[in-house]
């Protein structure tokens, strides 16, 4: 028998058992679309995270002070507690290292800002006109901490407080007090929305030195640190270190993150993450096969005569043994690609739904999806094939 | 030719030896036409699937066309079933799903042949078996003659030498039977070996060459 007329004749069984053979295309196709659906959102929760975290800045270093101990003890938290302070003589020196762009000081505090007789209590950024750059914020109106006149009282307000306390949209130039102090509002950033839990609408920012003498602390609480190519960053972050050391009379008390690190984390994580899904999906592609297995044996059973007829015309073992596992062949094909179609289709509505949620089927996922469900099929269709092959005919005839 | 020399076939029943062919000794030239008759049990049917190569003596020889089929491999021996032997069964055996010219096209498909080719023998075999009007039923649609039409049709598209048949009048009434009978007799005219298993003495009684069992053996063989 020719592998054409095997594939015809086999095709046209198929379709002469509707009922049977969608159920079994059905079982498939979910089972492929679950595959491909399941690893698109985890992809996409991937690539949502790398994405939240590419938006905080781009090759970035950041320096903390205290270590990270094996105590486990997060380094920013233990900040009164470290030996030596991080200071802005500190990061004055870190710009001198030839691979780093710009970097930002940066001090965190929460104070009262008072004003157009409003009043509300607003997360306080202390930092330089470089904050600007290294964490992609924009502005919408004014200027942001000038250069030059760095000392000058200025501030800056996020797009949300802006609308809070200046309705009309006149924000800049006007005064207004945070804490104990009086400012004048330099320029208002623009609208972010909320980026690794950090709401950036809601925050305020002043000159360095200001809030350092609100908050009455000579410590950093961060510095960021942009280098100029992602290249330099384990260079950049060696200096980085080595200069720290060696300002700090010899003591490694700082902790140096770099942004790709991190990101490298996540990625690996979240990669891990998707894998394991696409397992579990696995799993209704391997339940799948086990029913082609089934619906395949029920029906060398139910057409046993119809086997015995084809070796009384002359059929070969190895026909019978082609034309079964052509059949399970088919409908392992032709569920795989229904399932395809039906887990993209899913992707789309999953990314309509959630636009932040880039949920879009990794090509591995959807190839080892197919792959792995005609494989199963075609492999489940031996066993019902071989079965087939092995009939008796003479006894096969007389099974009416 | 058909040679079968001390052809045994035992079957096992619990711990019960049947023999439902027992040291038979048979010679059948081409273009004969033989009827073999006997009860149910009698070994007719065993002795006709031994023919047609879709069962294997436990002992003894069997010669098709002077050459030894008895130790062939299956594959060779489906290849000579498929060249040299067709044959026609009580209960049609037709595939329900395909339809009257479908059906007489698988040997054809079995074998190997072109779509082109295919197509042109089947047109003159349903020309052949009056049958062009049906050509496109199923077996569900079709009278219990033309289902046996459409099942010797078959039989026959791939000229075999020999037509072995068992009761293939067993399942139509007496006219439609002896229809059918003619059918083969042309077929047997035409220079086909033909071979018929039946219970009906009437319709044994036609064969020229006409071959009794019981219990395994040939007790009678009359020309």
């Amino acid at each position: 028998m020719k592998y054409y007329d095997i594939l015809q004749f086999s095709l046209n069984t198929i379709k002469s058992y509707p009922t049977r053979s969608f159920l079994i295309v059905l079982a498939m196709a979910l089972g492929v679309a679950a595959v491909i659906v399941l690893t698109a959102l985890g992809d996409g929760a991937r690539r949502y995270v790398i994405q939240q975290f590419s938006s905080i800045g781009t090759n970035l270093i950041v320096v903390l002070p205290g270590r990270a101990e094996t105590a486990g003890s997060f380094p920013g938290a233990a900040m009164g507690q470290t030996p030596r302070e991080l200071t802005l003589e500190d990061a004055r020196w870190l710009g001198y290292i030839p691979q780093i762009r710009r970097y930002a000081p940066l001090n965190v505090g929460a104070a009262e800002l008072v004003g157009a007789s409003r009043l509300r209590e607003v997360s306080v950024l202390g930092s330089t006109v470089d904050l600007l750059p290294i964490r992609h914020m924009e502005l919408a109106q004014g200027g942001f901490l000038n250069q030059g006149s760095e000392n000058n009282a200025q501030i800056v307000l996020g797009a949300k407080l802006a609308k809070e306390f200046f309705p009309d949209g006149n924000a800049v130039g006007q005064r207004i007090r945070l804490g104990d102090r009086r400012f004048i509002i330099s320029g208002v950033l623009a609208s972010q929305g909320e980026t690794m839990g950090f709401n950036s609408d809601e925050i305020v920012i002043i000159p360095i030195y200001h809030a350092q003498a609100l908050f009455n602390t000579t410590s950093l609480f961060r510095i960021l640190i942009e280098v100029r190519n992602r290249s330099d960053i384990p260079a950049a972050k060696e200096a980085i270190k080595e200069m720290l050391i060696q300002r700090h009379d010899g003591e490694d008390d700082v902790t140096v993150i770099t942004q790709d690190a991190v990101l490298s984390t996540f990625d690996r994580i979240l990669n891990a993450l998707t894998l394991g899904v696409a397992g579990i999906a696995a799993i209704s592609l391997a339940v799948a096969g086990i029913l082609v297995m089934n619906v395949m044996l029920v029906s060398v059973s139910q057409r046993t005569d119809e086997i015995g007829l084809f070796k009384a015309i002359g059929a070969q073992s190895r026909d019978i043994r082609y034309l079964f596992l052509a059949e399970a062949a088919w409908l392992s094909l032709v569920g795989a690609i229904i399932g395809f179609v039906l887990g993209q289709f899913g992707s789309l509505i999953i990314r309509v739904a959630y636009p932040l949620l880039p949920a879009w089927p990794p090509l591995w996922a959807c190839l080892a999806g197919i792959v792995v469900a005609i494989g199963t099929g075609t492999l489940a269709g031996i066993l019902p094939a071989v079965r087939a092959s092995r009939l008796d005919p003479v006894k096969a005839l007389s099974s009416k | 030719m058909i040679q079968l020399i001390d052809v045994c076939r035992v079957f096992h029943m619990g711990d019960q030896a049947i023999h439902a062919l027992n040291q038979i000794q048979l010679t059948i030239t081409e273009g004969e036409y033989v009827s073999i008759m006997g009860p149910s049990g009698s070994g007719k049917s065993t002795l006709l699937n031994v023919i047609g190569l879709l069962d294997r003596p436990n002992s003894g020889r069997y010669l098709l066309d002077n050459i030894d089929v008895t130790d062939l491999s299956e594959s060779d021996q489906a290849r000579v079933r498929q060249n040299k032997i067709g044959f026609v069964f009580q209960s049609f055996h037709l595939i329900p799903r395909l339809t009257a010219a479908e059906n007489i096209e698988l040997p054809l498909i079995l074998s190997g042949i072109d779509p082109n080719e295919r197509k042109k023998r089947v047109e003159a075999a349903l020309l052949a078996f009056n049958l062009i009007e049906r050509a496109q039923h199923r077996p569900a649609e079709l009278s219990g003659g033309q289902r046996q039409r459409v099942a010797i049709a078959r039989a026959t598209i791939l000229r075999p030498t020999a037509l072995l048949a068992d009761e293939p009048t067993g399942n139509l009434d007496h006219r439609i039977g002896s229809e059918v009978i003619t059918l083969l007799e042309n077929l047997h005219h035409a220079g086909t070996t033909l071979i018929i298993v039946t219970h009906d003495r009437e319709l044994g009684l036609r064969a020229h060459r006409r071959i009794a069992m019981r219990d395994g053996s040939i007790i009678a063989d009359e020309r």
